[in-house]
């Protein structure tokens, strides 16, 4: 499984994907859902810290799992993207839906992405 | 000055397994023209929402083959994505940003609406009954 989960004090990571297209969002649905169902979830971050590609499939997961939380009181943050992540979340407006943070890259070899357009 | 031409057909049955490969390939295909990180990108995630239209909505997850041919002529690169599925009703509407048939499916109704941000040109050939095929154009190379 490309994908896991960590769960501390109610908070819930998910490790995206590394190609998250429609076949690794099924997979991620089921058992994103599976846990949100099972353990109170406060708060969900979605890790892209390994994704390196992600399509409008993935448009769905986030935003599909940001109501489950949000529908009991919960709050839901994006961190780690990459530059082609950054640019389907600004085109899509998922931006504007959630929180998006940027932690450091740790040497993923991303060098070239800095997230601005180039010239 | 002569234009370089170059082409490339392929099969494959309409499965979900099969996004990464056919966006891999079709990329590694036009990696010959030189693109930068950002215009292959934009064509894999083109191809992927071409190929995830077909086997959503062409074939509804059922059994069904996808074609792909992909074209290149100098700097431009020409992309078919071709099903005997279903076909779509209200082409222009299919097109709308948000649009989608398949709420509960948490489709975002953005895979057309992505095509069009990231290639030049997108044509949509359809019928319903028939099948569909979509073309989109990128022109690599011009910054």
């Amino acid at each position: 499984m490309e994908h896991r989960f960590e769960k501390e004090y109610g908070c819930l990571i998910v490790r995206m994907p590394e190609e998250l297209d429609h076949h690794q969002a099924e997979i991620l649905k089921e058992e994103a859902d599976g846990l949100i169902l099972k353990y109170p979830v406060r708060s969900l971050v979605f890790d892209f810290a390994d994704t390196r590609f992600m399509d409008s499939s993935g448009i769905g997961v986030v935003i599909g799992r940001c109501k489950n939380v949000r529908f009991s009181g919960g709050y839901v943050k994006a961190v780690n993207l990459n530059g082609q992540i950054r640019r389907i979340f600004k085109l899509s407006g998922l931006q504007k839906i959630i929180e998006v943070e940027q932690e450091e890259t740790e040497g993923k070899g991303m060098g070239d992405w800095n997230g601005t357009e180039k010239e | 000055m002569e234009q370089k031409r170059n082409e490339m057909k392929m099969e494959f049955l309409a499965s979900s397994a099969n996004e990464g490969f056919a966006r891999v390939t079709v990329g590694a295909f036009v990696a010959e023209l030189n693109p930068t990180v950002d215009e292959l990108a934009d064509i894999k995630t083109a191809v992927s929402e071409a190929v995830t239209n077909c086997i959503i909505h062409g074939y509804e997850q059922k059994e069904g083959s996808i074609w792909i041919q992909c074209t290149t002529k100098g700097q431009q690169v020409e992309i078919s994505v071709v099903d005997t599925g279903k076909g779509i009703r209200d082409i222009e509407q299919a097109r709308e940003p948000l649009f989608t048939t398949k709420p509960e499916l948490e489709r975002s109704g953005m895979g057309f609406a992505f095509m069009e941000a990231f290639m030049d040109e997108v044509e949509v050939i359809s019928e319903p009954g028939k099948g569909t095929c979509i073309t989109m154009r990128k022109m690599i190379g011009e910054g």
